[in-house]
């Protein structure tokens, strides 16, 4: 452990960035993020890495495939408009299995909205904002070092599974500063993507998209001798265009396929006196502080609730909240949204079969939510 | 010096263009420019954003990237800043380079990144059949512009230099020895070098606007085409209609990624705190 620091959440964002090993940072000024692309332009030219601000949101996302395609670990930052601007780019990540990071550092909408005020409208985006099907990871801290942690994490998923990973900060997150000991990155377990070994795969025989190595085949970077095409046309396994709708289909359902992988490997999350509790809140990001409170006001008040905080947001971890459905009479889902998160909920405590009730607590005034506010939902769940 | 051929993905032709297009001859000119420059074949990248001419890089046997509509310039940044001693080609359209992709070329040229970029102009959206571009002649018929096009068009070389393109230089399909040293030149420059290359698509533009067939259309450009020497003599009544060709601009100036290097090998003798 390093010494005990007082950092913002953004700082804590970049940090993880570059313990994980980001080398490259392509970005363009957006609140509430900037912090991130400021402290990555102080520190990557004197870590042997590369920081550039490019001419828009649109450039620096493609800055960034274009470096990962390079070999080096990359990362970009943005919110709100930034975060739609990327969203062709991202998919072209997507179906071209670039890995790259995409901090969105999330800010109330829609539009303009508030660049200084918190909001969560974009956890759906993050999963379904670019078109077509495709799979897209994205982590939700809900505090400082959390923010540290799911960076460093979104970097292994993304180098391990190929794919763009979202971490979904919002600008409570992003802003509040807490003490905290960032661990020695030695200590880290870190993950590089898998290149092709030269002594086992002749470039002649490379396949850049082999169906075969389910789901995540290895990667070369651009310039190690294995010269292949990358196009965000439908391809086949040598990456050329196809227009066969066998090739197109085992394309695309691979790529899918990624997301059941993330399942097995990055779902987080974490729960605080969930086992018997009949009142059960499940919240993300920066809720998660105030629930945590209304929480433990609700235990001293003799109430059986409890927490449940995704981290991982998508995929989301619906399997255990079905299970948690069995036991909770009523779950209450506080969101800076007008319900987003909550149509997971539903879909997975539903399906549980119980006769649970959830209700949706949405705020989209660009304050948090006060400890006092879920409080008092636990307690009108009683009536 | 390599025969062109040894750059071609053998497998993957024949080629998507039309009958007449100009854009095989156009390939074949920057093939035999990269040639004459000789780089090893891995250290070469192609990238390309979307449009006739952006399906170029994938025939060609280096490090190629078919990217999205416009941004070539933006994702070939990209990787020459991550590496540096590769040799990174854009292959554009008009429409990729001077529509969708505008702010990224001006933004590329303004840095001088060692990127050669060749515009392969051809005054149309020829993939989805026929629509204007910034580049198609005022008064010319598009299937968008049905009734003759209302907007003047940009002259791409002029905007290539006043961003700060160090080097800037236009041909033709039809001038293709010319064009080969053009690109060659490109290639040679170490800042960000512009070559706009006039094509022929007699199926989505000369059609509609009655400009003959293929042949016709390398005529037009043989008979319109002035070089730049001659053209200084030329009063501007004289070349109106013309189409100036030749090295416009040619005036080195610092690398972007030699000034990044240097600002990394000054931070690293300055070892001092670390920056806020």
């Amino acid at each position: 452990m390093s010494a005990a620091r007082l950092i913002q959440g953004n700082e804590a964002c970049a940090e993880g960035a570059l313990a994980a090993g980001c080398r490259f940072f392509g970005g363009y000024p957006i609140t509430p993020s900037t912090e991130i692309a400021e402290m990555m332009a102080a520190r990557l030219p004197r870590v042997g890495g590369k920081f550039i601000q490019m001419e828009d949101e649109i450039a620096s996302m493609a800055a960034i495939i274009g470096a990962s395609l390079a070999g080096l670990k990359v990362m970009t930052a943005t919110s709100g408009p930034g975060f739609s601007l990327k969203l062709e780019n991202v998919g072209f990540a997507a179906m071209c299995e670039v890995p790259c990071v995409i901090a969105n550092v999330q800010r109330a909408g829609p539009s303009t909205g508030g660049p200084t005020a918190v909001g969560q409208g974009d956890i759906m985006q993050a999963r379904w904002g670019t078109h077509g099907d495709h799979p897209t990871v994205a982590f939700m801290p809900y505090s400082v070092r959390d923010s540290f942690d799911l960076t460093v994490t979104g970097f292994n998923c993304a180098e391990e599974l190929r794919v763009p990973v979202v971490i979904l900060l919002d600008e409570v997150i992003g802003h509040m500063r807490e003490r905290v000991e960032l661990p020695d990155p030695a200590m880290l377990s870190i993950i590089d993507r898998r290149r092709p070994d030269p002594s086992v795969t002749a470039p002649s025989d490379y396949l850049p998209y082999d169906h075969s190595a389910e789901p995540v085949p290895a990667m070369a970077d651009f310039g190690s001798g294995y010269r292949y095409h990358v196009t965000g046309l439908h391809h086949n396994e040598r990456g050329m265009p196809t227009g066969k709708a066998p090739e197109i289909d085992r394309l695309v359902r691979r790529l899918a396929a990624k997301m059941e992988l993330a399942r097995e490997k990055y779902l987080l999350y974490e729960e605080h006196e969930t086992e018997d509790a009949e009142i059960l809140v499940i919240a993300g990001g920066s809720p998660v502080r105030p629930a945590k409170r209304a929480v433990r006001m609700a235990r001293e008040a003799g109430i059986r609730a409890g927490l449940f905080v995704p981290r991982t947001i998508w995929p989301f971890p619906g399997d255990r909240v079905r299970e948690l459905a069995r036991t909770a009479r009523r779950i209450i889902v506080p969101e800076l949204n007008l319900g987003q998160m909550v149509l997971e909920v539903e879909r997975y405590a539903y399906s549980s079969g119980a006769p649970v009730k959830i209700e949706s607590l949405g705020r989209v005034d660009g304050e948090l939510f006060t400890p006092g506010q879920i409080y008092t939902a636990i307690q009108e769940a009683l009536l | 010096m390599p025969a062109i051929s040894e750059y071609l993905r053998s497998g993957v032709l024949p080629h998507i263009w039309c009958p007449g297009c100009g854009h095989g001859i156009i390939l074949a000119a920057i093939l035999r420019a990269i040639a004459r420059v000789d780089p090893p074949k891995d250290e070469v990248v192609v990238v390309s954003g979307i449009g006739c001419a952006s399906r170029a890089p994938g025939y060609l046997d280096f490090n190629t990237l078919h990217t999205t509509h416009g941004r070539a310039l933006a994702f070939a940044t990209g990787i020459k800043l991550a590496k540096p001693n590769m040799r990174v080609i854009v292959i554009t359209g008009d429409g990729d380079a001077a529509a969708i992709g505008g702010n990224h070329l001006i933004h590329a040229a303004r840095r001088n990144i060692g990127i050669t970029t060749i515009c392969f102009n051809n005054s149309i959206y020829g993939m989805t059949g026929g629509q204007y571009s910034p580049l198609t002649p005022v008064g010319a018929t598009a299937t968008t512009a049905p009734y003759g096009h209302l907007e003047p068009s940009f002259d791409l070389c002029e905007l290539a230099r006043a961003s700060g393109a160090s080097f800037v230089a236009r041909g033709t399909a039809y001038h293709t020895n010319a064009l080969t040293d053009l690109v060659y030149q490109a290639l040679e420059n170490k800042g960000f070098s512009f070559v706009e290359a006039i094509s022929q698509c007699p199926v989505s533009y000369g059609r509609r606007n009655k400009l003959g067939d293929a042949a016709a259309m390398l005529t037009w450009q043989k008979e319109h085409a002035v070089n730049v020497r001659a053209a200084a003599k030329l009063s501007p009544e004289e070349l109106q209609g013309k189409v100036v060709t030749g090295v416009l601009h040619n005036s080195p100036r610092q690398e972007y990624t030699d000034a990044y290097a240097e600002l990394a090998a000054r931070l690293s003798q300055s070892k001092g705190g670390r920056p806020a």
